[in-house]
């Protein structure tokens, strides 16, 4: 808002213009990256290279195996993780007391958040993979990737369960349920949204991941005949075209369809969000 | 009577089963650490803590484990990353918060978070046919380089560091605003030098945030920095950092290659931890300040 006859000092426009530009230095940054990455591997995206097989020397190099794979990991993952992360979230919100337990379940969700990719490769592959005997495979992936996902998961169903209000709580108890059936049929049908977008977000970590998977699902590049046999996913396959410099061609459209699918989660996680805000809100 | 009592059972029954639960995460984190711990660290002490931490050569045929290229690799990434993406994004969290007008807003906010959620390999990926090629053209070279691992970590930290910002700054008390703004402070004044300083724990909570992530990362760096374990003397030198060391080698390693690999997971992870015990510490001390 302007004064009439206040001075604005140059440090002012200076600052002003900082933040303006750096602002739109990361939309350009974004803009470019997936700009330049959807135009070139756009046009290598049809439905042969979405439904082939991967065996270059006979000429095929669809990723059909490897969205297989994707898509084995993600479930075994989800089959996983969403049941001890909502079961965990369910303790957190609604029985524990605050006190020891609930600081060192926190510290520990917060903790293993924190920790890189990298390690939990390591961790996964020596104690899946060869301790266990797992092998490189999609059960030992998955395993690993269920824990990365555990705090998403927790945290956001916390949010979910938190946002549902003590009146229904108190409410249902008035009126005689008792707590698991209050947790069961209400608070839990009402935290439903906040679940889904505690799903879809793991659902976009797991694509994402690479450096773990790595290492514990392998990369070979054939569907996957059961969840003990090796599997590549799309990003592994991605790091292995970029690496090996193999195609180029097929780098850009197995990254733009990575990007797609990362859009699509980002944006179903939105709208799912906000409906859940706006429920809670209107209440 | 009966069916109350098993009602009784069958309630503290679930409740232990959530409990469990609950304790998953704080067994894995154990495992996980005790794991890593006990793989790697014999292998700290068979080389010689100051020999594996302190040496230049990286050369396992040879058995000789010295990782302070890989360190300093890492070191110099980060801070770079740091340098260039806590600017800005600061800026841009700044934007959000209290300059942008609400309809920009509604885009800007959104590719922000969808540039959190672009998987590391496609960053790397895009270092590797875009950025790598120009720092080639105009600084010469192979390209691969720690200025392009630089570059790459400071993109993939923008959105950890704008959405804390964000948050920080307009979690602010609005008096604290309006007080400057009534005292005669231009708006750029008042978010300068009140807001700011105000919302300085949650940024620098974002700036940890961002250390964390940039140490972590793996597979972009990989992509950019040319994978050479060796110390860097000028921003155009391939690099190799802690991460790509163990993700590179891990495949075929074997005997005391592979436990080296592990002491450097050790490393890493120590180096982690300290981040988010500080981490915890400021949160701490945000809590008790608004008190």
């Amino acid at each position: 808002m302007k004064k009439p006859g206040k001075k604005r000092r140059t440090s002012d426009w200076i600052l002003m213009f900082l933040t303006w530009f750096f602002s739109f230095l990361t939309i350009a940054v974004l803009a470019w990256i997936l700009i330049y990455i959807i135009s070139k591997g756009v046009s290598q995206i049809n439905f042969k290279f979405l439904s082939d097989i991967y065996m270059p020397t006979a000429g095929k190099t669809g990723i059909f195996p490897m969205i297989v794979s994707t898509l084995d990991i993600i479930a075994v993952t989800l089959m996983i993780s969403t049941p001890v992360g909502i079961c965990s979230a369910i303790y957190l919100v609604e029985y524990s007391k605050p006190g020891r337990v609930l600081d060192t379940v926190r510290f520990a969700t917060e903790t293993l958040a924190g920790i890189p990719s990298i390690i939990y490769g390591l961790f996964g592959l020596i104690f899946f993979v060869i301790t266990l005997h797992f092998k490189y495979s999609i059960l030992s992936g998955a395993l690993t990737l269920s824990i990365m996902v555990l705090p998403t998961i927790i945290r956001t169903t916390e949010e979910a369960l938190k946002s549902v209000p003590d009146g229904y709580r108190e409410g249902s108890l008035a009126l005689g349920a008792t707590k698991l059936k209050t947790v069961s049929r209400i608070i839990l049908p009402c935290a439903i949204p906040g679940i889904l977008t505690a799903v879809i977000l793991s659902i976009g970590r797991v694509v994402g991941e690479t450096a773990a998977v790595y290492l514990t699902a392998g990369f070979v590049p054939n569907i996957p005949s059961s969840i003990l046999k090796s599997g590549r996913t799309l990003s592994v396959h991605l790091y292995s075209l970029a690496k090996e410099g193999i195609s180029f061609e097929q780098a850009y459209a197995t990254a733009t369809i990575l990007i797609v699918i990362v859009a699509v989660i980002n944006f179903s996680a939105t709208r799912i969000a906000g409906s859940l805000n706006r429920m809670s809100a209107g209440r | 009577m009966e069916s109350k009592k098993l009602l009784k059972v069958w309630e503290k029954l679930i409740e232990t089963i959530f409990l469990i639960c609950a304790c998953v995460a704080i067994l894995s984190v154990a495992v996980i650490t005790v794991y890593v711990f006990i793989k790697g660290s014999p292998a700290i002490f068979k080389i010689g803590v100051w020999n594996f931490i302190a040496g230049q050569v990286w050369q396992p045929k040879a058995e000789v484990f010295g990782i302070f290229p890989m360190i300093a690799a890492s070191v110099l990434g980060t801070f770079g990353a740091i340098v260039i993406g806590v600017t800005i994004g600061i800026f841009t969290a700044i934007f959000l918060a209290e300059i942008s007008p609400k309809w920009l807003a509604r885009f800007f906010r959104p590719a922000v978070e969808l540039l959190a959620g672009i998987p590391s390999v496609v960053y790397g990926f895009f270092g590797l046919m875009v950025l790598v090629p120009l720092i080639s053209k105009y600084l010469g070279g192979a390209g691969n380089s720690l200025l392009a691992v630089i570059i790459i970590l400071s993109v993939m930290i923008l959105p950890t560091i704008v959405s804390i910002s964000e948050t920080s700054i307009r979690a602010v008390p609005v008096t604290y605003k309006e007080g400057s703004l009534a005292l005669g402070a231009t708006h750029i004044q008042t978010i300068f030098k009140v807001l700011i300083p105000a919302a300085r724990s949650g940024i620098m909570a974002a700036i940890v945030l961002g250390v964390g992530r940039a140490i972590g990362e793996t597979m972009a760096v990989i992509l950019v920095s040319g994978n050479t374990p060796l110390l860097p003397h000028a921003l155009t030198d391939r690099v190799r950092t802690l991460t790509a060391n163990i993700a590179l080698e891990m495949g075929y390693a074997s005997g005391l290659h592979q436990d080296a690999l592990f002491a450097t997971g050790v490393v890493l992870f120590v180096f982690i931890m300290l981040l988010n015990i500080m981490l915890n510490v400021m949160i701490r001390r945000k809590a008790g300040e608004s008190r």
